[in-house]
């Protein structure tokens, strides 16, 4: 794919086919919390044998904790392979949790059996990855987009052909579409038909797994803007998953990283970028291209060394002390809590950088509460 | 493949494939992958020969019975006693004005409606015994890829063994306990034909088994199953709805190739015949008839083993012809 149209007259591609400026989203204001999720975690059992005994597990995601509120936009950003899908996919109850617990606006849909949460899917969409993989080839344009309609019995004023037609206005596609076939459609275009789709239903909260990834560069910003526009239009929370903070950048008010199955660290989008506290978020720092070249001079690119290490045996403690340049003996030993160092900002680090002493002397306590002695713990060297 | 699939256009306009182009079109209407697959076929003239064959060889074996002359008519003033042969044609086949395809040595009966007769039986029992298999390897494959587990594991470990089975010694011994049984009414020819179906039906399930659980293991991990799930699809739509359609170019691809292995299986038991029995003509019959005067008629010979092979092929061109246009890698 070489690029993406602009096909329609609507306000929503003109804008969004301009050059994406440098994020200057005002403030979205601070609504109640809308989606709540708490220690949450997936274990893939390993089976071997005819029997299919279990001989291990893969810790794809390992106790996540964080909350989303009305109108914002979460980024929830790591490594390919941490466990962002999974988790994702466990929001939207595609994926079983294996612990942990999942709050929709107050009601916990975590048991939910799949006749109750039926009624639940209008509110809660999920945009995916792969525009390839995510529509149907043998599918009209108009079938795939008003399944949601007939799947969730909704009568439409004017008909399910007219209320799709409006849909794909709203996401810049040509309305005459309507009979076309996917592979008759650029990538750009597809999601394009895929958020269209997960828009039928009038959905509160869309979970958006890498949606612009699978897309040419000169794509990405397009459907990102398209995102940020219908945001605004029709009130929509999101979770955006990224596996580079490049993406989430423009788009998330908060940002949420993960690593191997553990949230790292979390903060306001400013606060992350301007002050990111764990090493990891660092090194991933390091790797997004600065645009603007005084900035690059002060950074020096942070290069991890050594792969990911398995979810299947994860290490212990601190999972990130094997490719970390300043873990110390305690990082083996005792597990960084996550910790809120100032409003907004968690961090699951014995040695945070960017921390003032105040901050320091925190992270010292809360490993100490939980398990490290005192002459270990990082405050023990400032005294 | 031919075509590329991959739209890599940039203008405002979705790209037609590069097949389309110059084909006038409706700007509106999309083409399905059924219409952009029926453009493939058509340019490939080796398997419209096929086609055309298989629809030729359809309908003489429904029609063909009532046009030609009566297969059970023995003709032995034809035949020449001192070598047991056709007094007269190219190579003592018999062939003339009224016997287009020849006759048979010793009793003369007309070849061409013995083939056409043949033909009928060849066709139905292939064609019914493909159904079988079809229906149940699709069912099979569809519950084994979609639900995985324990369920996959069953239905994989039947397949093993069905494939194992020494599926021509059991027909042998099938057929020979039911020879002179009646069942449901039927006996003789009527009763084995259906034998015939079943046992050749009922044991090549796992072939098409096997294709379409592996096409829905990988069906079922593609995103628009997820999609439909996330809108609250319950599992009948997804397995009717999103992936049946999506299984209907290779199931139609393994049957069009199955028919010619089960004409081939039909020959088998009826050359050995424990299949159909004279006098009601078949090719494996015909074939196995023609051994004991092979040198003297080879003609007798000739014509049943052509028609098996010509059927056989035009089969496997055609299937061949609609794999490539349906080639699922076309996305
Ligand atoms: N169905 C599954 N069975 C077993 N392991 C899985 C399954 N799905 C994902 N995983 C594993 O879980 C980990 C996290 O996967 P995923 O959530 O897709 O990561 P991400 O989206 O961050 O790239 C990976 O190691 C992956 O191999
Ligand atoms: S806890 Fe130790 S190993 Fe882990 S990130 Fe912090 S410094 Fe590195
Ligand atoms: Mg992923």
């Amino acid at each position: 794919m070489s690029g993406d149209t602009t096909v329609s007259t609507s306000k929503t591609i003109q804008d969004a086919a301009k050059p994406a400026p440098e994020p200057a989203p005002e403030p979205r204001p601070q609504g109640e919390v809308m989606l709540e999720v708490d220690n949450l975690g997936k274990h893939f059992p390993v089976t071997a044998g005819l029997l299919r005994r279990q001989v291990g597990a893969v810790k794809a995601v390992d106790g996540v904790s964080f909350s989303v509120r009305k109108g914002e936009t979460l980024g929830l950003v790591g490594e390919s392979g941490c466990g962002k899908s999974t988790t994702g996919r466990m929001i939207m109850r595609l994926l079983d949790p294996s612990f942990g617990r999942i709050t929709f606006e107050g009601r916990d849909i975590t048991k939910l059996s799949r006749g109750q949460m039926r009624p639940l899917r209008r509110d809660l969409q999920m945009i995916f990855q792969d525009p390839y993989s995510s529509l149907n080839p043998r599918q009209t344009v108009g079938a795939i987009v008003g399944a949601p309609f007939r799947l969730q019995n909704i009568r439409t004023e004017h008909g399910v052909k007219r209320a799709v037609q409006d849909l794909l206005e709203l996401v810049g596609l040509n309305p005459e579409h309507y009979n076309r076939y996917p592979h008759e459609f650029s990538g750009g275009q597809r999601q394009r038909i895929g958020i269209a789709r997960t828009l039928a239903l009038k959905p509160k909260l869309i979970v958006a797994d890498e949606p612009v990834s699978a897309l040419d560069v000169s794509v990405q910003a397009q459907v990102v803007n398209l995102m940020e526009d219908l945001q605004d239009e029709l009130d929509l929370t999101y979770v955006v998953i990224a596996h580079d903070l490049s993406v989430v950048r423009h788009i998330s008010d908060r940002v949420a990283v993960m690593y191997l199955g553990k949230i790292v660290e979390v903060a306001d989008r400013a606060e992350l970028y301007e002050r990111p506290m764990h090493p990891y978020t660092n090194a991933l720092l390091s790797a997004v291209p600065v645009p603007d070249p005084s900035l690059r001079e002060g950074r020096e690119r942070i290069r991890l060394q050594g792969d990911v290490p398995s979810p299947l045996d994860p290490p212990p403690a601190c999972r990130f002390h094997t490719r970390c340049w300043k873990a110390q003996e305690i990082c083996k030993t005792v597990e960084p809590p996550l910790v809120r160092l100032s409003p907004g900002h968690e961090v699951a680090c014995h040695f945070p950088e960017n921390a003032t002493v105040s901050e320091t002397d925190t992270v010292a306590k809360a490993a100490v509460a939980h398990g490290a002695s005192p002459d270990e713990a990082p405050l023990a060297d400032q005294d | 493949m031919t075509a590329p699939i991959e739209v890599t256009g940039s203008d405002a306009e979705a790209q037609p494939e590069a097949v389309l182009a110059g084909i006038d079109r409706k700007a509106i209407q999309g083409r399905s992958l059924w219409q952009i697959a029926w453009l493939r076929l058509k340019r490939d003239k080796v398997a419209l020969i096929g086609g055309g064959i298989v629809v030729f060889l359809i309908l003489v074996a429904i029609f063909g019975p009532f046009l030609v002359q009566d297969p059970n008519v023995f003709h032995q003033n034809l035949n020449d006693p001192t070598f047991n042969r056709p007094k007269y044609g190219f190579w003592h086949s018999g062939i003339s004005g009224d016997h287009w395809l020849g006759v048979e040595p010793s009793n003369g009966r007309d070849m061409l409606a013995r083939i056409v007769h043949g033909a009928r039986v060849s066709l139905l029992v292939a064609f019914c015994a493909t159904l079988l298999s079809v229906v149940i390897g699709v069912v099979l494959g569809v519950v084994a890829g979609y639900f995985g587990g324990w369920v996959d594991t069953i239905i994989s470990r039947a397949m093993d063994v069905f494939l194992a089975f020494p599926l021509l010694l059991f027909a042998i011994a099938l057929v020979g306990v039911l020879a002179d049984a009646s069942v449901f009414g039927l006996s003789g020819n009527g009763l084995r034909i259906w034998v015939l179906m079943f046992v050749i039906g009922f044991f090549n399930w796992p072939y098409i088994g096997r294709i379409i659980r592996g096409q829905t293991l990988s069906l079922r991990e593609r995103e628009f199953v997820d999609a439909a799930r996330s809108m609250g699809a319950g599992s009948f739509y997804i397995l009717f709805r999103e992936l049946l359609p999506n299984l209907v170019a290779p199931i139609l691809v393994y049957s069009t190739l199955l028919i010619p292995t089960n004409i081939l299986f039909e020959a088998a038991l009826s050359f050995l015949g424990v299949g159909v029995i004279p006098p009601k003509p078949s090719w494996g019959g015909m074939l196995s008839q023609a051994v004991s005067t092979y040198s003297v008629a080879p003609m007798f010979m000739v014509i049943p083993g052509l028609a098996i092979f010509i059927t056989v092929l035009a089969f496997n061109l055609f299937g061949d012809g609609l794999r490539d246009a349906l080639d699922p890698r076309a996305k």
